[in-house]
């Protein structure tokens, strides 16, 4: 058993995902109330260099051919070993499309207790506690981190990537995989997303809609003041999920991450997989009939009307003060 | 094909969310409960593939306010069984204890597929189903959008952040966390809900024994004080687009 945090190093395609920086900055906080150490685990095929400037005081790097895409049940078999052999405080993952079925599975495996949308923790006199978010972000609860090894599954929003970075690469010891055999799960290929339609993440404008549209018909509405503001129209999961609008113009943790200067948020209540992509934009402005929507504490101006009787007004007065 | 759709019931959003006098439940007497979304969206794939490949959909959820509906709306959907399960299910009861439960009732059915929603907003304690899979020894693949079956496998469009999908193979039996069914849930009208009142029936299974030592506990529960609020506007439509209108020109996009 030892007080050390381990940190699952999240990397897709040669890129090290942003949540990995996240865990980073929750395990340096917890290494120090614990007194143990940061180790980052990195497992892939030719990455042992992908790893400079995660600020953890070393890596522990497992390279095997079968490793080279994630694969749910070969990484499991991987991480088990690693996990079970030194017992840390806690494993902290990503709440991800990868993190998020390695933290199910391992914790039945090993019989260790899961954390799950953690947001952050706390350190009280030496004693963790943790934060998670639950409700899309309505309802949050804290309680004290499970020992001796908790597992924890973290959402973005408690740190700053910033925060988990270092300009000082870490030591990396490879470490020897267990005797790996290709599992009942096998990666057939990558599909890439749909090119040809404009780029979400580049606009300036993004005119965004949610669940409050109600009906594809209301699509043309949103599409109306877009482009009488110079915008473009995307959205949040349900509407894609309904099929209103295409998914490269899904804003989110499975879609697109935007910047734009100005996201008009409309009918979108900004769960935290939502809330999470559009941090960036310079302004947000939302409109949604739930004032206690979390799309409020992220907007820098709201409005607690109907969507449908705001836009067609607002889309004229936009046309006239162009005119 | 015996495809095992368990699915949960979590807190209705669009509901004011009141905080038990305990403070570290909400409470039971103002919450409303709705099917979770995804497992909405695991019972119209489970459909969809037995209209396109033929087999038997079985639906299970925990008898809590509201199973009746589901149940019953799942059978005027094509479900062929519906499964209550009866027990002790207050909210301290979590996703381990669950999927424990659920796995132990599912091995005698011998499915070929489980699905569960990928996730619903009250997992505290991680998401049903890489739970469900490891209770029960199948693999596990979620954040799928897209399932095709042939010779004992499935073939799933698993999504990655930014719009990439990668193609993966898994071998049946497994489970698989759905966050899309191919086409969006179907609507089915209350007419056809009563029907399946009145010709399905729902067939009770108890549980016992459910262990929460897999989760955390919790010992406060609150709503976030936000760090900074928006500033809202108020007025009628007409008053709030004129400032809006303002706002744009202040923030250079108009």
């Amino acid at each position: 058993m030892s007080q050390d945090i381990y940190v699952i190093i999240e990397h897709l395609r040669g890129q090290i995902a942003d949540i990995s920086y996240v865990l980073c900055a929750a395990a340096r906080q917890m290494a120090a109330a614990s007194g143990g150490n940061v180790v980052g685990l990195l497992l892939g095929h030719n990455v042992k260099d992908l790893a400079q400037d995660v600020a953890v005081d070393r890596v522990l790097a497992v390279d095997d051919p079968l490793l080279a895409n994630f694969v749910p049940d070969v990484y499991q078999q991987v991480l088990a070993n690693l996990i079970s052999a030194s017992a840390p405080r806690a494993v902290l993952f990503g709440d991800t499309s990868i993190g998020a079925e390695l933290a199910g599975a391992l914790s039945v495996q090993l019989g260790l207790p899961l954390v799950s949308y953690c947001r952050n923790v706390r350190a009280d006199d030496g004693r963790l506690t943790y934060v998670s978010q639950l409700c899309g972000g309505k309802v949050m609860v804290e309680g004290e981190l499970p020992a001796p090894t908790a597992l924890v599954a973290m959402v973005p929003g408690g740190y700053q990537a910033e925060q988990g970075k270092s300009t000082q690469p870490p030591p990396v010891e490879t470490v020897a995989p267990p005797a790996l055999a290709a599992g009942r799960i096998t990666l057939k290929q990558y599909i890439e997303p749909e090119s040809g339609d404009v780029d979400i993440s580049k606009e300036a404008i993004l005119v965004s809609v949610g669940r409050g549209i109600q009906n594809a018909d209301n699509i043309e509405l949103v599409r109306e003041l877009a482009e009488a503001i110079g915008g473009v129209v995307s959205a949040s999961r349900p509407v894609v999920d309904q099929g209103w609008l295409p998914t490269t113009r899904l804003v989110g943790k499975s879609g697109k991450r935007v910047k734009p200067r100005l996201y008009l948020a409309l009918g979108i209540s900004g769960a935290p997989e939502h809330a999470e992509a559009i941090t960036d934009s310079q302004t947000i402005i939302a409109v949604n009939t739930d004032a206690s929507a979390p799309i409020f504490d992220i907007a820098r101006y709201g409005t607690t009307l109907d969507l449908l009787d705001l836009v067609p007004v607002l889309t004229e007065k936009v046309r006239q003060a162009k005119q | 094909m015996h495809i095992v759709v368990p699915v949960k019931l979590v807190p209705d959003l669009v509901e004011e969310l009141v905080i038990d006098p305990s403070g570290t439940t909400l409470d039971p007497d103002t919450l409303r409960l709705q099917l979770n979304e995804f497992d909405g969206h695991a019972i119209e794939q489970a459909i969809l593939l037995k209209e396109r490949g033929g087999g038997q959909v079985t639906v299970m959820a925990p008898d809590v306010e509201g199973v009746d509906d589901v149940l019953y709306t799942a059978a005027a959907k094509g479900a062929d069984r519906l499964i209550k399960l009866c027990g002790n299910f207050g909210q301290s009861v979590n996703n381990h204890a669950m999927a424990c439960a659920v796995a132990n009732l599912i091995k005698p059915l011998q499915p070929d597929l489980v699905l569960t929603g990928v996730q619903s907003h009250s997992d505290l304690d991680g998401s049903m189903g890489p739970l469900l899979a490891a209770y029960l020894g199948f693999p596990y693949v979620g954040y799928i959008a897209g399932v095709t079956l042939s010779d004992g496998r499935a073939v799933v469009r698993k999504e990655y952040p930014g719009g990439l999908v990668a193609e993966m193979e898994v071998v049946l039996p497994a489970v698989l966390g759905i966050q899309a069914a191919d086409q969006p849930p179907r609507y089915v009208a209350f007419t056809r809900i009563r029907q399946a009142m009145k010709t399905a029936s729902i067939e009770e299974q108890t549980v016992e024994g459910l262990d929460v030592s897999g989760g955390p506990t919790v010992s406060r529960m609150y709503k976030p004080e936000a760090a900074a609020r928006a500033t809202m506007i108020e007025g009628k439509p007409d008053e709030v687009a004129s400032r809006l209108v303002e706002l744009f020109r202040e923030l250079g996009v108009l």
